[in-house]
């Protein structure tokens, strides 16, 4: 399926948000998501099933003021 | 002591984490200046990416408490969401709040503000809202929940220290009870220590230090001036006036003409 990830758009194989997570290497507890603007808790992105064209966030922590 | 919300603090600086030369500068800033809080934010990271996590790790390990920040955030439904996601990653309810209005001043949207901060405290975070020195505005803010205030004393990474004194004081007059943490602006030491004698609970900072020509030392300077402005205030500072007071009494001096 085609998604919006971090603004850019990619296709992967996926079907639901752990999956696409694990499909594109990205892993620790410090991940943040939301899809289509609404938050996913890290607990809940397993049975989270995503859809085509869905806009999938991932943030990490970085230096801020 | 200083208490924000259910926690207690010695250390009235809170110190920004971005901007330093290296991790290695940032983690001596912070020993250095004794904070107990630092801000941090969130940001996209790439696929496979592990900067993220090596901060993650990093800011860990100093044993201070986060407060993670809404920087950039333009909206009230982008500001909402991102402290959403901070407190998914940092565990806490502490949200420093930021609704930016323009690019170039970083003014805060303070109507975005009241609005998001309404929505965030009814969603059970305890907010620091990053604000301007209206009166007006931290009434509705406090109305909305917050129990902490942080107004600019001039714009962010500006440097140019309390740019508007008398709305500083009126500010702490207006609010004597609530804890107020100068954030954004301050340059030099002697500023923090300006703020701190108008009766200012703490200061927030992060390029004056970040960017000083060497940050850890830059970092006890502000510890220092902190302090002092603060026991400065907690011993009564006399009020300027205009015409000369000789110190030396005049009583009993010597005439000889």
């Amino acid at each position: 399926m085609t998604f919006i990830i971090n603004g850019e758009e990619q296709d992967v194989s996926a079907t639901t948000l752990a999956a696409l997570l694990d499909v594109l290497e990205y892993e620790g507890e410090w991940l943040a998501t939301a899809v289509n603007g609404e938050l996913v808790h890290r607990e809940d992105r397993a049975a989270f099933t995503l859809s085509e064209r869905d806009r999938v966030e991932i943030l990490s922590p970085m230096q801020g003021g | 002591m200083l208490t924000l919300y259910d926690v207690t603090v010695q250390s009235r600086l809170l110190l920004g984490t971005a901007r330093y030369p290296s991790p290695a500068i940032l983690a001596e800033a912070v020993r250095r200046s004794k904070t107990e809080i630092v801000t941090v934010s969130l940001r996209r990271e790439t696929a496979g990416g592990k900067a993220g996590g090596a901060f993650f790790e990093m800011i860990r390990a100093l044993g201070v408490r986060v407060l993670p920040n809404t920087a950039g955030c333009h909206s009230v439904r982008e500001a909402v969401l991102t402290a959403k996601m901070a407190r998914d990653v940092f565990r806490t309810d502490w949200i420093k709040l930021e609704v930016i209005a323009h690019h170039d001043t970083l003014q805060p949207d303070v109507f975005g503000l009241v609005e998001a901060a309404r929505i965030l405290t009814a969603d059970g975070f305890q907010v620091f809202p990053y604000t301007t020195d209206d009166l007006v505005v931290a009434e509705k803010l406090l109305e909305a929940g917050c129990c902490v205030l942080m107004p600019w004393c001039a714009p962010i990474g500006s440097a140019m220290g309390p740019v508007n004194p008398m709305a500083l004081r009126s500010f702490r007059a207006q609010f004597p009870d609530v804890p107020l943490i100068v954030d954004a602006g301050i340059g030099r030491p002697s500023h923090a220590a300006a703020v701190m004698e108008l009766g200012y609970d703490a200061v927030l900072l992060n390029t004056a230090v970040a960017n000083a020509g060497d940050p850890a030392t830059m970092a006890e300077a502000f510890a220092l001036a902190l302090d002092a402005g603060r026991l400065a205030y907690a011993a009564g500072p006399i009020e300027p006036r205009d015409m000369a007071v000789p110190s030396t009494p005049v009583i009993g001096k010597a005439v000889f003409a």
